[in-house]
């Protein structure tokens, strides 16, 4: 298993937030992370790229354990890139810049040598036009684009998109969602919190519904989307999806 | 716009009308105001004697070159001062945004300084450290009052720019501290290539009125013995028993604040508008 | 009120004045800021020795004394004279003082005099150096050579200003003070090897104010085309001038003026004119 996280518990004060969570994910798979606001798969996501400290509970990404406490989290966190809701791109930064930062602080490596593969990057997203361009000269789905390849830039062994595209008009949900397709294709390990629920069923090779801070029900598409056993799971798809 | 060749639209020539009006009104009421000035205060009985002492012209020709050639020496105070404020306020401020508890004794020591410097007169710290430190035995050139006034003014200051500094680091939303944290880099990186920038622009005006402040108080050095403009201003007085020396001095900051303040007023107003 | 210090003072003030038992003499009458008294101003605080323990009512020190002399010789006993505190800022600003005369070290230039009304001169000064036994020990000399070279400070009000320049003319830029207190700080500091005072307060310094303080040496009255000369100060075009200039000649040529100055102010004739 690439990422293993077993029995995860975290609380906000005496708000329990994740109760339990066990999630294998394999090598290469897309693991789509749904349920109701409030549900956890935020925080799942944040306790997995180390920016929350779990409670309790083991987190194994390639058989070695990543949230023991007295752990430095910095070089784990260059293992798995995250990318946010609200994009959080550096406003006074272009879009090179942006991406540049990590790599050149963190490998140490010069702009010039960064700069053939950040290109091939931005070309691939089609971006190219939009490297010197500062984020508030973008899209929202272009700023989203560019926040993807900050992440991608550090090579990461994982990705986790945390409801990526729930800031973005409608128009612009696509040209992002192709993006995680693309990547998809690429063979990189995935998990992302999404309400794209035609996405999830399309693309996902997992998919895992979060209530009050438990995994209810996991399996393929098909198994949740057209064949829920749980009652909650109905309740929430058919609120989501409408009535069929 | 495509009726532009057709001239003014309706709500234009009505805005245009409305605008001349209140120009209208603004210059009756202001010419009406300069004029009562201009003409009841030299009605006043102590008019004569006031215009002798505050206003007099002979007086202002005599004193101004050597005012002007003294306020050199507050610019140049200023100008010195103000990168070891800016630097000495910046360390303060990160002092007290250390979280790791070793350096507890630092964030202590950040939160005192600026409670302790906020806290007194600055012409208060000017004499203790100017006349104190100096007092101790040191030799001179390092003794000197320009040092040990610089040394004052720069604590002071570097207090104001510290809480500045900070709330410009604490507006930053977390989020961009994630994201940066969240590539892998170091708090440290995160706080010199993603924070600080960010967070300095957004305090840039605040400051801008702190170094106008600044301009003003340099002239506290005179109290330990620097013979700045207020104290070139001061001996004129004595010498030539007349308050005009004051008021050129006066003139000659208002010279410099003046369109600093108006500096600094722009760029407020302009990061409000961009910000909603 | 009526200690004996006071009695002292009165008794003072009588002796010169035995004609005059009136409050106020025929001269001054109507002419005061308050019927039949005299208002006096003096500094806050009052310096020895020109004023004694800053209590200028008990006649002791040298202004305090001239003052009874001048107030009786214009017939106003010493129940009779008031005194205020007021700054020299407070004296040549426009508007109504609270005071009929200003007495204090004031010196009487002709840029002054433009502007507020001096009496005749009660005292003429000479300037003195005022340092340290370390500067002395570092070879400071009474001479224009030595001290030219030496770093120096005066109080900023005061007319040691131009007279540093004119005098002395120093090599470097003195440096100016608000006060007595403040020059004293800066040469025990080090800031300054030398201040420039006029005889009777350098003398006081040295001795009671400044560690080691050592008076180098004077510039006796006549060396200066400007000597150093103290005049009450009054509001342009006060009636009472003529009445005070008339006292203060009576008690220079009755010799009571050199008597009150051997009494309150020190020996000076210790120390070295400067060549």
């Amino acid at each position: 298993m690439k990422l293993q996280v077993k029995n995860v518990h975290k609380s906000f004060g005496h708000t329990k937030v994740l109760n339990g969570i066990s999630l294998d994910v394999a090598e290469g798979e897309m693991t789509c992370l749904i349920g109701a606001s409030g549900s956890g798969k935020s925080t799942l996501l944040r306790c997995i790229n180390l920016l929350e400290p779990v409670d309790d509970g083991e987190i194994w990404l390639d058989g070695a354990e990543i949230a023991d406490p007295a752990l430095d989290p910095q070089p784990i966190r260059q293992r798995i890139g995250i990318v946010f809701q609200s994009f959080n791109l550096f406003p006074h930064m272009t879009a090179e810049e942006n991406v540049m930062l990590a790599p050149r602080r963190i490998f140490k490596t010069s702009r010039d040598a960064l700069r053939p593969t950040v290109e091939e990057l931005f070309d691939r997203f089609g971006l190219k036009d939009r490297m010197h361009h500062y984020p508030d000269q973008l899209s929202g789905g272009q700023q989203q684009r560019v926040a993807i390849v900050r992440a991608l830039a550090m090579k990461p062994e994982i990705m986790l998109f945390d409801e990526i595209t729930s800031a973005l008009d409608p128009e612009l949900v696509n040209e992002v969602l192709q993006v995680l397709k693309s990547l998809k294709q690429d063979g990189m390990t995935m998990v992302l919190a999404t309400h794209e629920m035609a996405f999830a069923r399309d693309v996902a090779d997992k998919v895992c519904f979060l209530d009050k801070g438990s995994i209810l029900e996991q399996g393929t598409p098909a198994d949740i989307f057209s064949n829920p056993r749980q009652e909650r799971t109905r309740d929430f798809l058919a609120r989501v999806l409408g009535p069929r | 716009m495509s009726d532009s060749n057709k001239g003014p639209t309706r709500r234009q020539a009505h805005e245009r009308k409305l605008k001349r009006r209140s120009m209208i009104l603004a210059a009756i009421s202001t010419s009406v105001v300069v004029a009562a000035l201009v003409i009841l205060i030299p009605l006043t009985p102590g008019w004569e004697r006031v215009k002798q002492s505050f206003f007099n012209w002979d007086i202002v020709v005599r004193t101004f070159p050597k005012l002007l050639n003294a306020f050199l020496l507050d610019v140049a105070i200023f100008a010195w001062s103000v990168p070891l404020i800016a630097a000495l306020g910046l360390a303060i401020a990160l002092a007290r945004d250390v979280r790791d508890p070793v350096f507890y004794p630092l964030r202590l020591f950040g939160i005192l300084y600026t409670d302790i410097f906020r806290g007194v007169p600055v012409v208060l710290v000017v004499y203790l450290i100017g006349f104190g430190i100096p007092g101790l035995g040191l030799q001179r050139p390092f003794n000197s009052p320009y040092l040990w006034g610089t040394v004052a003014l720069v604590l002071t200051y570097a207090a104001y720019v510290a809480e500045i500094f900070r709330s410009g680091i604490e507006s930053i939303h977390a989020s961009q501290r994630n994201a940066a944290l969240s590539l892998g880099m170091s708090p440290s990186d995160t706080m010199r290539f993603v924070i600080l920038p960010q967070a300095i622009r957004r305090v840039v005006p605040a400051q801008m009125n702190i170094l106008i402040a600044l301009q003003k108080d340099v002239a506290l050095l005179s109290f330990i013995g620097p013979v700045e403009i207020f104290r070139q201003a001061g001996v004129f007085k004595s010498l030539l028993a007349s308050f005009t020396p004051y008021v050129v001095a006066a003139a000659i900051f208002l010279v410099v604040t003046i369109p600093a303040t108006r500096l600094a007023d722009h760029m407020l107003a302009k990061q409000n508008r961009a910000r909603s | 009120m009526t200690s004996p210090l006071k009695l002292m003072a009165l008794a003072a003030a009588l002796s010169v004045s035995a004609s005059t038992a009136l409050a106020a003499g025929p001269c001054a009458t109507g002419k005061t800021l308050h019927d039949g008294t005299l208002t006096i101003a003096t500094g806050n605080p009052a310096y020895f020795p020109w004023v004694i323990d800053d209590a200028p009512e008990s006649g002791k020190g040298f202004e305090a004394a001239v003052a009874y002399a001048v107030a009786g010789k214009m017939g106003f006993d010493a129940d009779h004279v008031s005194w205020v505190r007021a700054s020299f800022d407070e004296s040549i600003q426009p508007g109504a003082k609270n005071f009929d005369v200003n007495m204090q070290q004031f010196s009487i230039t002709a840029d002054r005099d433009k502007v507020v009304d001096f009496s005749a001169p009660y005292y003429t000064s000479a300037m003195a150096v005022l340092t340290t036994k370390q500067i002395v020990e570092g070879g400071a000399k009474p001479t224009l050579d030595s001290l030219r070279k030496l770093k120096w400070g005066a109080q900023a009000s005061t007319t040691a200003v131009p007279m540093l320049v004119g005098l002395v003319n120093p090599d470097s830029d003195p440096m100016l003070y608000n006060d007595n207190a403040d020059v004293s700080a800066a040469l025990q500091a080090g800031q300054i090897d030398a201040a420039l005072f006029d005889l009777p307060t350098a003398l006081f310094l040295a001795a009671v104010t400044v560690n080691d303080g050592v008076v180098l040496g004077q510039f006796p009255a006549e060396r200066s085309t400007n000597p150093d000369q103290f005049g009450m100060l009054m509001e342009e075009g006060n009636p009472l001038k003529f009445c005070i200039d008339e006292a203060i000649n009576a008690l220079k040529q009755d010799g009571t003026l050199a008597k009150l100055e051997a009494t309150w102010l020190a020996e000076s004739t210790g120390v070295p004119v400067i060549k």
